[in-house]
């Protein structure tokens, strides 16, 4: 079957490409990048005044399957993510099984083979159950088609085991993905440490217990020589540690998620949304400072973090309903991520077009691993068509995720995908997804 | 009329406001002084305390104050707690929406549940303690019983000693006293201290004795060793000797100033036996103004006799 994407601009910083072009791919895979080209016969996509790129990638989705599939699964997951122009999510162990198994794995590809919308690449368990005790089958994991190990949710809690975890991952040369939070120092807390959890009485969670585990993760990437991927960074001091690190020529590489880079823990103060202790604003970590998010976002201009991931993380309305303190940390991500971006990035002119593909779509594969994508004959056909224009007001009934839980409701936005293709494969037409 | 439907955060009162509680809460005092103690002011209304963590004081407080208005005054308490049970706080909300109640008082183990009930219904909210952040009829009576000891507020200096980071009490009372343009200083190590007690308003002291000469009230707070994670100072002896207040360090403050406490006491720790127990110590008094101030607080937001309605 053949495609042709006409006349978009076409940008991707790998071929120094940023131009008005058309995109021909036959048979899942693109065979020319140029003007004017034919296509006897085949499905025309008109792309005049959208922006093609090479095919996003969320580098830390949560699919909830299996144990939740109240909340979302890979089907609904990977609508959502479709929805929102991602070709690709990592999803991330902490079901309900953890995934933390070689057969674990596999029924995740099966299931994303047999229902999803885009590709999905397992992230397997760093530990098993991700206990942070003992090194997890990540040989037989890998074999099954993990892209990374996390345990994520939780940090491992004991250097010495985080050291022999990493060692043993450097064997297989795969990326270790860490979820920095010292217990001892978070304790119970649920919002940043400072002027809110003193407003509202609720428990804070210090960015030094986020800043103590980057660091220490960092010296034992050192130690270790394993590639170490930072997952979700929330402080101005994360992200210096992670500069300093990439001077000093450290295999490390780094996220920040849209909620931390586009919203700060003033949001608790007075919400968007109208509501009070607002637990769509509760995600771990928290919602940080103003200087740290203009830190984070310094961070993302100058490369010091790598890519912007999305942490979706849905919840069922019931359980977000719960006390501030009680209710679960998370906010869904997949389908506005893109859209904030642009809204906060692209738009003001910090971020050029080329500069949010190197941050969506190159960064996150370059970060673990994944083949490369690039807008050039010969590379399967993973791309994104946004439509720069579209006005968004982020809203719970235009979601293609099961859950609502997000942190933007009733923020209006600009931007979105329009088309999203996988290997060739429509999986989103004109901002629906196809089924 | 109040300008805030509902009592939940101390930042939300005005001056006027505060004034007008207090100044209603005079009259009322007056009528818990008579042999009939009762008003028939808030008949047929309902009011409901909603006490979803174990409490005997304030729960009481609230039904003596309800009752002497004359409204139909219903406790919901205790271990039979809803977030137990698995319901949201939506759910209960409604429950009692359904059930046409006028006021509700909600006491919780949790920050913000007062807010979030409030939201989600018509009743008026009176927020009796919620978690760590705020219970600010404990600060309304205790403003009133300051200015009965001694006459005025504006000016005053008021220590907050001991366990503030865990303390709702400390919560409302900060900025009710600056409100009403006290100044409210914090006394207590830097463990017992919340993250940013300057956005509340108040003076950071961690030295009792420093600032003790400056007082014009000592509120002492029980240490709530259940609510904190990790012990927070080496022994209570030693918490004692540098932070409770007892007659050698009575004798060096001013000799008119009071000792509060908002109980219950733990004799021997934040307070000595003998200090409790001295005229300096107004402890009952607080515990007395309690009624007249929360009658008040009732009296104010259901428009007396009319029918006010919250939102």
């Amino acid at each position: 079957m053949a495609l042709l994407l006409r006349g978009g601009r076409v940008v991707d910083p790998a071929v120094g490409l940023d131009e008005v072009a058309d995109v021909l791919i036959r048979d899942g895979v693109i065979v020319e990048v140029g003007k004017d080209l034919e296509m006897p016969k085949g499905i025309v996509i008109e792309c005049a005044e959208k922006i093609v790129v090479p095919g996003l990638v969320d580098a830390h989705t949560h699919l909830r399957e299996p144990g939740r599939e109240d909340k979302e699964t890979v089907e609904s997951g990977t609508r959502a993510a479709a929805k929102g122009g991602f070709t690709a999510v990592c999803a991330m162990p902490n079901t309900d099984p953890i995934c933390d198994t070689g057969s674990k794995v596999r029924f995740l590809v099966e299931r994303a083979k047999e229902r999803g919308a885009v590709r999905v690449h397992p992230i397997g368990s760093l530990t098993s159950d991700s206990a942070g005790s003992t090194i997890a089958e990540i040989g037989d994991m890998l074999g099954e088609g993990a892209v990374g190990f996390s345990d994520d949710g939780r940090g491992v809690q004991d250097a010495g085991t985080m050291r022999r975890v990493m060692d043993y991952a450097k064997a297989f040369d795969t990326t270790v993905i860490a979820h920095c939070e010292d217990e001892s120092l978070a304790g119970s807390g649920v919002v940043n440490e400072g002027v809110v959890s003193t407003m509202l009485g609720l428990p804070g969670w210090p960015a030094q217990a986020e800043e103590l585990m980057v660091d220490r993760d960092v010296r034992l990437a050192e130690l270790t020589g394993c590639r170490l991927h930072l997952a979700h960074l929330s402080t101005a001091g994360s992200v210096e540690i992670v500069r300093a690190a990439k001077a000093r020529g450290v295999a490390v590489t780094a996220e920040a998620t849209p909620h931390h880079l586009f919203l700060d823990e003033n949001a608790l103060l007075e919400p968007v949304s109208g509501r009070a202790y607002d637990t769509n604003l509760k995600m771990n970590p928290p919602l940080r400072a103003a200087s740290d998010r203009e830190a984070l976002v310094a961070g993302v201009l100058d490369g010091t973090i790598d890519c912007i991931a999305t942490d979706h993380a849905p919840h069922a309305p019931h359980e977000k309903d719960l006390e501030f303190e009680l209710a679960p940390f998370g906010s869904t991500g997949l389908e506005t991520a893109l859209s904030l971006v642009i809204t906060h990035l692209v738009e003001p002119g910090d971020l050029d077009w080329a500069g949010l593909v190197g941050l969506m779509a190159h960064g996150p594969r370059k970060c673990l691993g994944l083949p490369e994508v690039w807008l050039e004959a010969g590379f399967v056909a993973d791309i994104t068509v946004i439509d720069p224009e579209a006005r968004v007001e982020v809203s719970t009934d235009k979601f293609e995720s099961r859950s609502r839980n997000s942190a933007f409701l009733g923020h209006n936005l600009l931007g979105k995908a329009s088309e999203t293709i996988v290997g060739g494969r429509i999986a989103l037409r004109n901002g629906k997804v196809v089924d | 009329m109040l300008s805030t439907p509902h009592i939940i955060d101390m930042q939300d009162l005005t001056e006027a406001d505060i004034t007008m509680i207090l100044d209603t809460a005079e009259s009322f005092k007056e009528v818990n002084e008579r042999r009939i103690k009762k008003l028939p002011t808030l008949r047929g209304r309902t009011i409901v305390n909603l006490f979803l963590e174990p409490s005997t004081r304030t729960r009481t407080s609230f039904e003596i104050a309800a009752k002497r208005l004359s409204a139909d005054a219903v406790n919901m308490t205790g271990s039979a707690s809803a977030t137990v049970k698995g319901e949201s706080l939506r759910d209960t909300a409604q429950t009692l929406s359904a059930m046409a109640c006028d006021l509700i008082v909600v006491r919780h183990r949790y920050a913000g549940a007062p807010r979030v009930l409030a939201e989600c219904m018509d009743a008026h909210v009176v927020n009796g303690g919620d978690g760590r952040h705020q219970h600010p009829t404990q600060a309304l009576l205790d403003l009133f019983t300051i200015r009965q000891e001694l006459g005025h507020l504006e000016g005053l200096t008021v220590g907050i000693v001991g366990d503030i980071a865990n303390s709702r009490v400390a919560g409302s009372l900060i900025p009710a006293l600056r409100t009403v343009g006290a100044k409210p200083i914090v006394i207590a190590p830097p463990t017992l201290l919340p993250a940013r007690p300057d956005v509340l308003g108040a003076e950071v002291s961690n030295s009792l004795d420093d600032v003790l000469p400056e007082l014009d009230v000592a509120y002492m707070l029980r240490v709530q060793m259940e609510r904190s994670e990790g012990m927070p100072f080496p022994s209570l002896r030693e918490y004692a000797r540098f932070y409770g207040m007892n007659a050698v360090r009575l004798a060096k403050a001013r000799p008119e100033m009071k000792v509060m406490h908002p109980g219950p006491m733990n004799r021997g720790v934040e307070i000595s036996a003998d200090v409790a127990d001295s005229s300096r110590a107004i402890v009952l008094n607080q515990v007395n103004s309690g009624v007249a101030v929360r009658m008040a607080t009732m009296y104010l937001l259901l428009g007396g006799g009319d029918s006010g309605t919250a939102s």
